[in-house]
């Protein structure tokens, strides 16, 4: 059994008077992958942005319950959100690195947080965390070209290397895949499953297939509710509930 | 359980499990006639099952084929995947099983020109146990009935005592005139044939427990224990 790295109990999302989750509790574990899945709109997406406060962006959210990260509430006073997503990165389903070289879109976290002492320190950085986002051999020689000039699979693992340099403990993936073709897609799952070594993640997707994959333990989302959470192995060959079993045989929608 | 999104994927299925309960179908006949061989000494009869047989064989390829096609189209999940896993099994036992309604058969027809004995009729009687159960698994199977299932695969265990006791006689017999050993041992093969057909149903049993509940049935079921050497040794 591992450590519990988030626990998030009883979460209410409200969106004005729209109540999009709806007493939510899930445990994300330490280096494991945990993934979201369910028909669009159920609120896996919004529930995942709760978790490094993404959604504090939006005015009209509102946010109820708790959720811990290493036992002490996220959205207490005194936690600075800037400082918790260095902890908790995010990967989004559409490549988006800044317009900028590959080497600054890296190097971008570690400097604003002044994580690196020199220069010296911040290329280390950005190296190891290319290499970790398996893309170090690819761009190795081109660390001043842009970004944006990357092929769609690349430009997601960079973002990946960007969403580790600051060295988070929790990397949130928002359909990291989806925008990507079947290769960059299974460099991507290649990925997610070396990346469990050092973090936990928490995918959300559309492909069954890929939750089966790369999760260890899934959680069914419909209408705001979990329906159901457990071992993936569990979810995909017998799940307990008709709902999850009418959704991953592709019953419902 | 509700229809796919997909209706194709549906009528997948549907065929499959059509196919299946052919196959069985077509079975059960095999072994209808394999014993009619026995019973009758019938060498044409044998012959029918014979080619039968090779109907069920392209069955089986059929239904391989299918079910390979429906995995790599729509990847499926939990109790889809489970159908198809056992679509693939179940056919491959009843293949088997057709198997040996066809070595019965063969036997049976050099029981031809042998001399009638008693025995024949238990084997026979023996063999209409199996065929119950092998029909009664069928329906098991095209009901979806788990429980059904798992009775069939409890009482297995009488056809392992009928056959213990088949076994046991035909010894006494042949021990007792060396002129029954031929005829003895063609049907000691067919009762040891009828007695994994018996097992072969069971193996059945298991598929459609785990297509139901989604899990494993376990091998621990209650069985006749095998008849050893001690049988020829003086106590």
């Amino acid at each position: 059994m591992q450590n519990i790295k988030i626990q998030a109990s009883n979460v209410h999302v409200y969106y004005g008077d729209n109540h999009a989750i709806k007493d939510v509790s899930v445990d994300i574990q330490d280096n494991t992958v945990t993934s979201f899945i369910g028909p669009s709109g159920c609120g896996k997406s919004t529930f995942l942005r709760c978790l490094n406060r993404m959604n504090d962006t939006i005015d009209i959210c509102r946010v109820e319950g708790n959720i811990d990260l290493d036992g002490e509430n996220i959205y207490d006073r005194r936690v600075d959100p800037v400082q918790l997503r260095a902890k908790v990165g995010m990967v989004f389903q559409k490549p988006n690195p800044f317009p900028k070289s590959i080497y600054d879109n890296v190097a971008y976290g570690p400097r604003i947080h002044g994580t690196a002492a020199g220069r010296a320190e911040l290329d280390e950085i950005v190296e190891k965390s290319l290499r970790k986002a398996a893309i170090w051999d690819e761009v190795k020689d081109r660390l001043n070209a842009a970004g944006t000039g990357l092929s769609g699979g690349q430009q997601q693992r960079l973002c990946i290397a960007r969403a580790i340099a600051t060295s988070p403990e929790v990397l949130l993936m928002d359909e990291p895949c989806s925008a990507l073709d079947p290769i960059a897609t299974a460099q991507v799952e290649e990925l997610i499953h070396e990346l469990r070594e050092s973090f936990s993640v928490v995918i959300v997707t559309h492909s069954m297939q890929q939750a089966a994959r790369v999760s260890q333990k899934t959680a069914f989302f419909h209408l705001g509710n979990v329906i159901e959470f457990g071992d993936t192995t569990q979810i995909f060959n017998n799940p307990k509930n008709k709902k999850t079993q009418d959704y991953i045989t592709g019953r419902i929608g | 359980m509700g229809e796919h999104i997909v209706s194709a994927f549906d009528d997948d299925l549907v065929s499959i499990q059509a196919k299946i309960s052919e196959m069985g179908g077509l079975v059960e006949e095999g072994l209808k006639m394999a014993l009619q061989a026995v019973n009758d000494r019938d060498p044409e009869m044998a012959e029918k099952v014979v080619e039968l047989d090779r109907k069920i064989d392209d069955l089986d390829i059929e239904i391989e084929q299918m079910a390979t096609t429906v995995i790599a189209l729509r990847q499926p999940m939990a109790l889809d995947l489970r159908v198809l896993l056992s679509a693939l099994k179940i056919s491959t036992t009843l293949e088997r099983i057709g198997d040996l309604n066809k070595n019965i058969a063969r036997r049976a027809s050099h029981l031809a020109s042998a001399k009638k004995v008693k025995l024949t009729r238990s084997i026979v009687a023996m063999g209409e146990a199996t065929l119950k159960q092998l029909t009664q698994i069928l329906d098991a199977h095209s009901e979806r009935d788990s429980d059904l299932a798992v009775e069939i695969w409890n009482d297995d265990i009488q056809i392992d005592e009928m056959y213990n006791t088949i076994f046991r006689e035909l010894v006494t017999y042949m021990s007792g005139d060396p002129r029954m050993i031929g005829l003895g041992s063609q049907l000691l093969f067919i009762a040891k044939n009828l007695e994994r057909i018996g097992d072969h149903t069971t193996h059945i049993s298991e598929m459609i427990y785990y297509i139901v509940n989604g899990e494993y049935l376990g091998d621990d079921r209650p069985k006749g224990e095998p008849l050893g050497l001690d049988l020829f040794m003086d106590d």
